[in-house]
């Protein structure tokens, strides 16, 4: 039994993540139009892509906050379309950190690091308490442990959000749009969070509008436009040296906005 | 020539006041003081009431109250949860029971639960049941609806966080939500009370006896026993005594709730 991790099926050498086929529809409105990507484990990839193509609904059919129409989404071992799997024991494993941080409001810092810890992985107060300090130090807040969210600034809230997370020890980590309800200057720490997290080898599967981090960090970007993935492949080359049009006016104006705003 | 707002404004609170003055000024001058001061304030009449309006009437009504608020609370919950169920049935038996209970009034409840059950059902239940029972049915169903608004002005990013630490939807409800939404809920909450408060004094349909009696009932008994308006003017000055404090406690946590809610829009905007 592995109450500790969650991380019963992860032994096998496959993919963490590894979506076919992917449909998912709001009503009339078609967001997904059969999505096919995977992601190895320790990889960083990156998803980018204009407003409205469905990056944020394809990140959260991994860990089924929206339940996809058709295809398979596996994670980590859990075949998470089949109705049969246990869907609250495969999201220990799938940490998620929201545009808009989402701490518990009426919990301290140190509580929402361990209220899932004790109330689903059922450790003792004192273990889930030592692996919260652990992880709030290593987003530099080791301080702020008795902090209500409400004190904290924005970047703050955002690595309190990432530590809370990090504490359930998952097996990948997603990320959408971290950075984007935050003002410019907070952006850098909690980029430098996850830059540390890349670099000790979590896999991270990020939506992200930073192309100075996605060319950096990521092993893999994906462009989205219109539910589909336009482009896959290294950094070097999707974003240094796109083939496909749309990728090229997508990164001409979120590179260059500016000028882009002028020729539009 | 029009006035301009401000002067209409002035103009019109000036009115206002000459309306109070006036009003004051007419009873003053039409009401007989003498007989009203015998019957209302007679402070012999008053004295007879003591120690019984406190140790038992006063006491009695904040048992009654407090009953019917825990069992009120209880259903209301249970209520609230179907209501924002996902399977339709539970929502619409939700939705009868609240229309039913807030429409209908208080006194045809107790009637009901006094009278109507026993002979239908042939069962009896003592005194202090049958009130706590009736006041929670006639609470619950406001209270039901209070904490379905306090529920759903949870946003709903916090159920996604639950959810994605591998929180069950029950879970997350009992240990992220129900919380929260308790904060919002508090100060509606205590006005409840209040409300649940002034409906004690129906309990008297069902009969009481005098170590039962409420604050109501107290006071019409000390009223026959004394010939005088005074004990239900002490009675009612009783009930200030729990329901002013009551009101203050509410705008408290009112005040509160906003204030954190205001801190809490600085930081994230
Ligand atoms: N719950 C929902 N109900 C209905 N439509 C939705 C829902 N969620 C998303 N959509 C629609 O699906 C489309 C894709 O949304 P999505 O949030 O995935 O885009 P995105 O690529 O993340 O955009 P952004 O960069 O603005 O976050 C949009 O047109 C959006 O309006
Ligand atoms: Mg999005």
């Amino acid at each position: 039994m592995s109450a500790d991790t969650g991380d019963a099926q992860a032994a096998s050498g496959g993919p963490i993540v590894e979506i076919t086929g992917l449909h998912k529809a709001f009503g009339m409105l078609e967001v997904l139009k059969g999505i096919d990507m995977r992601v190895e484990r320790g990889e960083v990839v990156c998803i980018i892509g204009p407003s409205g193509s469905g990056k944020s609904t394809l990140l959260r059919c991994v860990n089924v906050l929206e339940e996809p129409n058709a295809g398979s989404v596996v994670v980590n071992g859990y075949e998470l379309t089949d109705p049969d799997v246990d869907i609250d024991r495969a999201r220990r494993s799938i940490g998620m950190v929201f545009q808009g941080f989402n701490l518990f409001g009426h919990l301290s810092v140190l509580d929402n690091l361990t209220v899932a810890q004790r109330k689903v992985l059922k450790r003792d107060a004192t273990e889930a308490e030592r692996i919260a300090r652990e992880n709030l130090d290593k987003v530099g807040l080791a301080e702020k442990a008795g902090s209500m969210p409400e004190q904290l600034s924005g970047g703050q809230q955002q690595r309190v959000a990432i530590a809370r997370a990090l504490s359930m020890q998952p097996a990948v980590m997603l990320f959408d749009e971290p950075t984007s309800a935050l003002d410019p200057e907070l952006v850098g720490d909690v980029l430098g969070v996850m830059r540390q997290l890349a670099d000790e080898g979590m896999t991270m599967l990020v939506v992200t509008h930073e192309m100075q981090f996605a060319r950096e960090v990521a092993d893999k970007v994906l462009f989205m436009d219109g539910g589909v993935i336009v482009e896959s492949g290294p950094p070097s080359k999707v974003i240094a040296d796109p083939a496909e049009e749309r990728t090229k006016t997508f990164l001409s104006r979120v590179l260059n906005p500016v000028h882009a705003s002028k020729t539009d | 020539m029009p006035m301009s707002p401000r002067k209409r404004a002035q103009a019109f609170r000036g009115v206002q006041y000459g309306i109070l003055v006036l009003a004051v000024a007419a009873v003053a001058f039409f009401a007989d003081w003498e007989k009203f001061g015998n019957a209302f304030f007679n402070f012999d009449a008053m004295g007879t009431q003591f120690p019984g309006i406190i140790t038992t009437a006063l006491v009695n009504t904040i048992i009654y109250t407090g009953l019917g608020f825990a069992l009120g609370l209880a259903l209301g919950l249970v209520l609230a949860l179907m209501k924002l169920s996902s399977v339709a049935p539970y929502r619409w038996i939700a939705t009868v029971y609240i229309e039913f209970f807030r429409g209908v009034p208080a006194l045809l409840v107790f009637i009901a639960l006094g009278f109507g059950v026993p002979l239908a059902f042939q069962i009896q239940f003592d005194t202090y049941s049958t009130a706590a029972i009736a006041l929670g049915l006639v609470g619950s169903g406001y209270i039901a609806e209070t904490l379905r608004a306090g529920i759903q002005a949870v946003p709903k990013g916090q159920v996604e966080a639950a959810r994605s630490l591998g929180m069950s939807q029950s879970r997350a409800m009992v240990t992220v939500v129900i919380p929260q939404a308790f904060r919002i809920i508090l100060p509606p909450l205590t006005n409840e009370l209040i409300l649940l408060t002034k409906d004690s004094s129906l309990i008297y349909i069902l009969g009481l006896l005098d170590t039962q009696y409420e604050l109501a009932k107290f006071g019409r008994e000390g009223m026959n026993a004394t010939n005088s308006m005074s004990p239900i003017l002490l009675a009612g000055a009783c009930y200030l005594l729990i329901t002013v404090p009551l009101g203050y406690l509410s705008r408290y946590l009112e005040r509160r709730a906003g204030r954190k809610r205001d801190e809490g829009l600085e930081v994230t905007a």
